[in-house]
């Protein structure tokens, strides 16, 4: 006991390079980190950021700019995935978004309800997923598949088949404009996130999350609501999607259900796993899984940019992000580093 | 039947030893042919690992072991059914979602020019169960059968003609009374014809009914084997628990006798079907209430009920005087009751979450999810608890399943005394924790009921729970069979209450 209040002592003064080794978020950086580095030996004016025609332009801004749809996916993602669950449908709600959104503009509804009513549909999607998990008990791979599968075809129903265009300024202004310089969709991804953030970190629903995520039976022994936590986690992620959605229907200005978000699920477990979150759920690190995001599509740009056949990029990614997870294990790193560790006890 | 003829089964001096643990130390163990031998012992006695040395599920440290008279060697589990041993364990190992007849074929599938024959597995599984005047629907799953015919199919699988021992794990623990009866009809049947059984189980009252001969473990050893008709209940139940009666737990004189005064939880008829008999209990501020019994006596089952874990499907609760149902933990805990489980890491702790969050968490529950409390309240509050409490941690942020198991319990005690409950349910308070915090916890529970909490705490040591009630109910065979309260509260007065038939 006496042992343990000595090892406190030491970590409160300095942290030690196994403490940093074994915090949460410094191999995602450190591996956002390297792919920047190697960005910028590749293509030398990678960090340059300047202002054209009232823009800002530059590589980095245009990683954030590509990769925000994503992030708002991936974000909705680690909540499900804190939960101990997983959300299939991301990219079927984004379509069905998209043709919601598509529909109303073309029935002159106003920009505001538009954009109200849009997000209530991906809420809806999230809340429908949230039922069959939490109150028909259905395992989340599966309910969330039943509306992967089915949500296309909801979209194309509300298209009727047909891929549909609209214009609007609103919208157009939102997604692919920008604000003070700044592209406007990114401005809104930063809104997204401090929201998120607030309502999850704010009220108690984060640690019922994670409370239900990590041990469901103690968390209903301790009279957590394991209902409330797992429906507002699938709706969370629903809202997410329709941000995304709205993003990128608004961004090409029409609706097209058959491609719009596709394999977006993919990238965003992705992305929540290599921000360090754990499949077998207790945890979610938002802030880590934007990074996660940015690791990917920082990869995708720098084999962009290095000039490698296309046909490589998915191998390339395949093996960086192997090369991370494989850093996040601890357990490889206690074999690397067990040595290193070794000599400091 | 117990003449002194050869044995069915003698084992000699059998030792066997785990990193840290002797599990067996020089037990002798002799088991009659066509006799049915109960196998009594308490948690860490030793049943298990005994009966896997005989199956040849574990390799013995030394001692020799005589089937029939012959030396046997056994190395693999698969030895034991060769030499006619079949076992069934506690947790069947039977695929519920199968059918019965994929069930009894899973190790050992006739084949027909390499495929499976179906017709001739039917046949064989027709066979196996025949043996048992069982005569089901085989091409069911064997889920769609109640518990006791899913007992008796494990059974028959583990049957093989040239059978000579059945070793049966708690094969009751969860049956009901009619279900008990089926399956001791089969034993007896099973006994004229010459098979020996090893019975393992919790329930007393089974162990006269069915029994030829007891033996008793503790601790790895070997206290005696006797002929159930000449063992009387209260001499058994002192082998199981140890010490010979008139060495009695030292009680303190309790200061706090709180025998009048309105209950705040007064229960009536509490129970639960294949779970737990009807029993009424009755909590007073300022009281300990403690919960005796063997393993398996239904001291957790009890708690579980109270608190509103697992739903009661008869009884009434009046708190304070009014009536009303528990159905949820959460309730429970709204009306002020807290819950530390036995399996701590399984059902009270959330390991990944801090110290501090695991503490405040049903204060939060309380206060709902809206409202949350504020960062550096919840830091007062595990500031607070870790220092009141003695919590050895680095800090509050510290994964709670990084802690030691005293520390982690005294987290989830912490976790009720943030949350201000008036009725604390503990079981099994101070099972693995080191003997400091042993008596630290100890104080504490006293500590708790001079401040004026009720408390209802489930202990398998006798000697706790003297030294800590102010009332004991005593449980046998899942029913509550008795109540001690005040100066009548001694080891030896819980013993005879088991005992009593």
């Amino acid at each position: 006991m006496d042992r343990a209040g000595k090892l406190s002592t030491a970590a409160e003064t300095k942290w030690s390079v196994g403490e940093v080794l074994n915090r949460p978020w410094f191999w995602p950086f450190v591996a956002l980190g390297l792919i920047l580095i190697v960005d910028g030996i590749v293509s030398p004016g990678f960090f340059s950021i300047r202002i054209n025609q009232g823009r800002l332009f530059g590589s980095l801004i245009d990683v954030l700019y590509r990769g925000t749809p994503t992030i708002l996916v991936a974000l909705g993602m680690s909540v499900v995935i804190g939960t101990k669950g997983i959300d299939l449908s991301v990219g079927a709600v984004v379509a069905i978004v998209g043709a919601v959104m598509t529909n109303l503009i073309h029935r002159d509804f106003s920009p505001v309800s538009v954009l109200f009513l849009t997000l209530g549909a991906g809420v809806l999607c999230g809340l429908w997923n949230g039922l069959l998990v939490a109150f028909l008990d259905i395992q989340p791979i599966i309910a969330t598949l039943i509306l992967m599968v089915a949500g296309r075809g909801i979209a194309l129903l509300i298209d009727e088949g047909l891929i549909v265009t609209f214009r609007s300024d609103f919208f157009s202004a939102i997604s692919t404009g920008e604000f003070f310089t700044v592209p406007s969709r990114i401005l809104v991804c930063i809104g997204s996130f401090i929201i998120l953030w607030l309502f999850l970190r704010r009220t108690a629903l984060g640690l019922y999350i994670e409370s239900v995520g990590a041990n469901a039976s103690a968390a209903d022994l301790a009279g957590v609501n394991a209902k409330l936590a797992k429906i507002g986690a699938y709706a969370l992620s629903g809202l997410c999607s329709g941000i995304a959605g709205l993003l990128i229907c608004a961004d090409i200005r029409g609706s097209d259900s058959n491609n719009a978000g596709l394999f977006m699920e993919l990238d965003a477990i992705l992305a929540v796993v290599i921000g360090g979150g754990s499949m077998a759920g207790g945890r979610f690190y938002l802030g880590l899984t934007v990074v996660g995001v940015l690791i990917i599509q920082g990869l995708t740009t720098s084999i962009l940019v290095s000039g490698l056949p296309a046909q490589f990029t998915m191998i390339v990614k395949g093996a960086v992000v192997l090369i991370v997870l494989l850093l996040q294990s601890s357990r490889l790193r206690s074999m690397v580093f067990g040595a290193f560790r070794g000599r400091r006890g | 039947m117990s003449e002194p003829s050869t044995p069915r089964v003698e084992l000699k001096g059998i030792s066997k030893s785990f990193p840290g643990v002797r599990a067996l130390d020089a037990v002798d163990f002799r088991v009659e042919a066509g006799e049915i031998h109960a196998l009594l012992g308490e948690n860490g006695a030793g049943k298990s690992t005994l009966i896997k040395v005989m199956t040849g599920a574990l390799l013995r440290d030394s001692g020799t072991m005589l089937l029939d008279g012959t030396p046997v060697e056994l190395t693999s589990p698969a030895d034991g059914p060769k030499l006619g041993i079949s076992t069934v364990y506690q947790e069947v190992n039977l695929v519920p979602t199968l059918s019965v007849v994929k069930n009894l074929t899973l190790e050992r599938q006739p084949m027909r020019h390499g495929f499976i024959s179906w017709k001739r597995a039917n046949e064989r599984a027709r066979e196996r169960l025949a043996r048992l005047s069982l005569d089901i629907d085989i091409e069911r799953p064997l889920a769609s059968y109640s518990v006791a015919i899913q007992q008796l199919v494990a059974i028959a699988r583990a049957l093989e003609d040239d059978t000579r021992l059945l070793v049966l794990d708690e094969p009751t623990a969860s049956l009901d009374a009619r279900e008990v009866e089926l399956l001791f009809g089969i034993l007896r049947e099973l006994k004229s014809r010459g098979i020996s059984i090893i019975f393992i189980t919790h329930f007393i009252d089974q162990v006269y009914r069915i029994a030829d001969r007891i033996t008793v473990l503790r601790n790895g050893r070997l206290v005696g084997t006797a002929p159930t008709a000449e063992l009387p209940r209260l001499k058994l139940v002192s082998m199981m628990v140890g010490r010979e009666l008139g060495a009695m737990g030292v009680r303190p004189t309790t200061s706090s006798v709180v025998e009048t005064g309105e209950p705040i939880l007064a229960i009536e008829g509490m129970g639960r079907r294949r779970y737990m008999g009807v029993f009424d209990l009755k909590l007073r501020a300022g009281e300990v209430v403690g919960l005796a019994g063997l393993l398996g006596s239904g001291r957790t089952e009890t708690c579980k009920l109270v608190f509103g874990a697992v739903h009661a499907d008869s009884g009434h609760v009046r708190f304070e005087g009014k009536p009303i149902s528990i159905r949820s933990p959460r309730q429970a805990i709204r009306l002020g009751l807290g819950f530390c489980p036995e399996d701590r890491k399984a059902e009270g702790l959330i390991p990944e979450l801090s110290v501090r969050e695991n503490i405040i968490l049903a204060m939060q529950v309380k206060r709902g999810w809206w409202n949350r409390v504020p960062f550096e309240e919840q830091e007062r509050v595990a500031g607070e608890m870790i220092k009141a409490m003695g919590i050895v941690t680095p800090d509050a942020d510290k994964p709670v399943g990084q802690l030691s198991g005293g520390n982690q319990q005294k987290v989830i005690l912490a976790r009720w005394l943030a949350s201000k409950s008036r009725i604390l349910i503990l079981d099994e308070p101070t099972r693995g924790i080191d003997v400091g915090a042993h008596a630290e916890i100890v104080a504490l529970i006293r500590r708790l009921c001079g401040e004026g909490m009720a408390l209802l705490v489930a202990s398998s040591e006798f000697d706790e729970i003297v030294a800590m009630s102010d009332r004991v109910e005593v449980l046998r065979d899942r029913h509550k069979v008795g109540e001690i309260a005040g100066a009548d509260i001694t080891r030896e007065n819980i013993i005879h209450t088991i005992a009593a038939s």
